[in-house]
This record gives C-alpha cells, structure tokens and sequence, in this order.
C-alpha cells in the first residue's frame, strides 16, 4: 500500500486505495478557468500570509522576501485569498 | 482491572465495547434509538476513563467524515447512529470502504420514516448493503460487545482494511438490560493491539487520497474492495474462533446454528427474531418435529457457501425478515434463494415479512410460520413464495 509515484503497469503497481504523490499541476494548467483575478496592494501588505494558507490550490508562494506572490499558470481566481487578507490588500479584479 | 459483570441496556454496552476497544476518535450525533451509545462514550470520555477525543457535530454526514479523517491519519475511530441519521451518512459511507478506513460504527436499527416510526426494523442498514461496509446482526447485548471487538480486530487486518457495522435492535437491545461479561482489560489489548494501519495522513510525507481515477483503473479498486470482503469471510470464523478461545463465547462465525444438525426444516432469520425462533424451535422438538433455526449473523460479506451446507441435509427453508424490499421480497430470502440457485434438489424455500416497524415476532408467532412450513413440506409445494405475517384485514 504504497502512494503511487508513477504511472501503473499491472494491478499490483496500484495501492489497495487511491492515493497519490503531491505534483504540481497534476490537473493542467487551470489558470484559464480565472474570471477574476486577485490583484496585491503590496504597500497594505503586512506578510501574514493568511492568503497562503488559506489558498485553497497552493499557488500562492513565498517570495525572496517572504512575501505572497502568485502563480497565475494555476490561480483559478475563486477570491478566497482576497476574502480572508485581514487589510483588504487583495482585490479582485474582472479579466474576462 | 478484572473480568466484570454488568447489567446494562445493549446502547450502554456498545459504548462499553467502545472503551474496551480504546477507540481513540469519536465523532457522532444524536438520534433515537442510539443516543444513549454516544452519551455512555461522552460519560467515559469526559470521567477521563476514556483517553479519546470526542467530537460534537452538526450532523451524520459531518459525523462519518470526521471519523474519515481521523481514521486517515491513523486513528481507532467509532461512531453510531440509526434510521434516517444512517441514510443522511450515505455518502460517506461509500467514501469510507473506498478509501479503506476500518471505522466500526453501532447501527441501532430502526423503521424509516414517514410514517415516523422509531422502532425496530432492519430497513436503515439493510439500505446500506452495497456500500462495501462489513454488516452484522446481534441477538443479545454480549454478542454486541464481543462483536465489536471482534469487529476491530477482523477490520484493521491489512487483508481487509474495510469498515464495518455493527447492528442491535432499536429497544429491543438498545434499552433493553441484561447481564454482560466485560472481559479484563489486559486481555482485550492482547487480543486486540493498537491500530497499525497501512498508510496514513502525514504532513511530512503528503500524499492525496481519493483522487481521481480514469475508467482504465477505477474497476481495479472496486475489485480489491470486493476481495477484501471475500478475505472476511475466511477470517470471521477464524477471529471467532480465537476470541471463543481467550474470553469463553463464540458465535458460529458467520451463522448461528441451533439444533441444525437433523433438521428438515431450518427457520432462517437475524437479530433477535432468530433468537426467539430458538424457542419455537425447543417447543416444536418437544413434539417431535425435526425443526431448527439458523441466525444469520453476517449479512455482508454474504455467507454463501455456509447457507449451502446448511441445505445440504434439510428439506426446507423458511426465511424471516424484518425488512422488504418493494418490489421484490425480503432481502435474506433474496440473497438465501441466490446462494442455493447452482444446488440441484434445492430444498423448498418460503420467506416472510415480519416484524417491520417494531412489530412484536414472539416465539408463538414463529410457531404458526413454522407449523404451516411443516404442513407445506408434508405437500411438498408452498402456497405463496412471500407472505406478510400478522397482516391487518
């Protein structure tokens, strides 16, 4: 019963349940499906990263200066970055 | 602590069984007829008899996914429930088979409503079947602690990681007190060590589970649950057997024989109508007619190849459920009839519906059931394949 790390042969490669190794973008590049797109006031920004704990895709990450910064090839723009950000320092804003 | 004997009602003994397991997450919520199960687990947990993290939720499906996660990150989960809160779990219960969680959940049975009923009747669990989880059916208050022991022990083995429930009659066990062996504790945790499960929740080595599966791989999941339940049915006697060994009481395995062995006629039920027809049973003996009951204990995995042996010398059976499936029949004279259909010279099969919604079944209504099954088997033919017993007019 181990994760599987690469694709299967037979029945005996697999787990006796689903699992599976964390990998970046193992869904695509789901960037597309954004309708609005979170926007950072980096001047209201205070780096408690509460948006990257709470994003729920992990694609927020922490820059050179542990700041939050974005991955737009995955961000799907749900807003639950700009809903938790305790300054209001993300807006979201319409691309489509 | 030593060997004690209590006298309690069957919902305060599972909740004994519970502590005596160690189960260390339970998450649950109230509804009649269970609720006295989690409230003897809250009494323990909060005396610190129990060192356990309880969890209050808002409801059955938030109920049986807290015990997912618990279970995945390798904790002994327990939880209860009946009727309506068992339907509202539904879809985690298949979540919980799929991803392989031994979660061993009381079920206290009881009547769907409308119209509200909250009296026995196996129709909650019995629409549960094909969820992947373990069924079995009690008969007295020590079989529902020794079977859930029993459970913990047969569900964490790596050849079946599935879950299983346990089931006892709303109010007919579930507040109903008789005396109870508790065995002594040291003994339980030799015969049931703590949980070592196969994988579990780890933050540092993260794994997804329950992803998603293309159709080229789902069937193969599905097909290791099934094995799973075809590995209970080898290792059910076998756990039986030991636990009959160490503490004294075993059950037959996956059914309950009595006085079986020259029987032309076998009554065929479970719970406790399979227990009361061990009366009818004595009294039809005494007047010299060969008759015997089998009680089945393991609804699933179904125990084919027993019901067949059971056949093998009997003339006829006759199956009693507590529970109709419209449209068709009772579902044990469903799955009994299947298991025989490749026997030549099946013997002659009848089923009843009986006792739904908390109907009294007494052993003299038993008797009438089998008296006519006796008269039919002297005509070799039966009247009618279903019948309902004590229909109003």
């Amino acid at each position: 019963m181990t994760p599987m790390g690469k694709k299967p042969r037979t029945i005996k490669d697999l787990p006796h349940t689903p699992l599976s190794l964390p990998k970046t973008g193992s869904a695509g590049e789901t960037g597309f499906w954004r309708t609005f797109c979170p926007v950072f006031d980096m001047s209201k920004c205070t780096g408690c990263l509460l948006c990257w704990i709470y994003c729920p895709e992990g694609c927020i990450e922490r820059d050179e200066q542990d700041r939050p910064k974005v991955d737009f090839k995955y961000c799907k723009g749900c807003g639950v970055c700009a809903n938790e950000c305790p300054v209001d320092a993300i807006e979201m804003e319409r691309e489509v | 602590m030593t060997a004690q004997k209590i006298i309690d009602t069957g919902n305060h003994i599972a909740g004994y069984a519970c502590r005596a397991a160690r189960a260390e997450v339970i998450a649950a919520y109230p509804i009649t007829p269970q609720s006295p199960v989690v409230e003897q687990i809250a009494e323990f947990v909060e005396k610190g008899e129990m060192d356990a993290k309880y969890i209050r939720v808002e409801s059955e499906h938030s109920a049986m996914s807290a015990c997912i996660g618990a279970a995945a990150a390798g904790a002994r989960t327990f939880t209860a429930t009946s009727a309506h809160g068992l339907a509202l779990m539904h879809e985690m219960l298949q979540w919980t088979a799929a991803a392989r969680l031994p979660i061993i959940m009381s079920v206290v049975n009881r009547a769907m409503g409308p119209g509200w009923n909250i009296w026995a009747d196996f129709s909650d669990s019995l629409s549960q079947r094909d969820t992947g989880w373990l069924q079995f059916y009690c008969a007295d208050n020590q079989e529902i602690f020794d079977t859930i022991i029993q459970a913990y022990k047969l569900c964490e083995n790596k050849r079946i990681a599935m879950p299983a429930m346990i089931c006892h009659e709303g109010f007919i066990l579930s507040h109903t007190s008789m005396p109870v062996e508790i065995p002594d504790q040291s003994e339980i945790d030799e015969f049931l060590p703590a949980y070592k499960p196969a994988w579990t929740l780890d933050v540092n080595n993260p794994v997804t589970h329950g992803s998603l599966i293309y159709p080229e791989w789902y069937m193969e999941f599905r097909y290791f649950m099934h094995k799973a339940l075809d590995n209970a049915i080898e290792l059910i006697p076998e756990i039986d057997k030991e636990y009959g060994r160490r503490f004294g009481r075993e059950y037959g395995g996956h059914l309950e024989r009595y006085r079986c062995d020259d029987a032309d006629l076998l009554l065929l039920s479970m719970g406790t109508i399979g227990s009361e027809a061990k009366t009818t049973v004595d009294r039809l003996r005494n007047h010299g007619h060969k008759v015997g009951v089998a009680r089945v204990r393991v609804f699933r995995p179904f125990p084919k190849e027993q019901i067949q042996d059971l056949a093998e010398n009997s003339r006829m059976l006759t199956v009693i459920d507590r529970q109709i499936s419209y449209g068709m029949e009772g579902p044990l004279f469903t799955e009994t009839k299947a298991s025989l259909y490749e026997k030549e010279n099946s013997p002659l099969m009848t089923g009843y519906i009986a006792g739904l919604g908390g109907r009294d079944v007494t052993y003299a209504i038993i008797d009438e059931i089998a008296r006519k099954s006796l008269k039919e088997l002297k005509l070799g033919r039966v009247e009618e394949e279903v019948r309902w017993v004590g229909l109003r007019k």
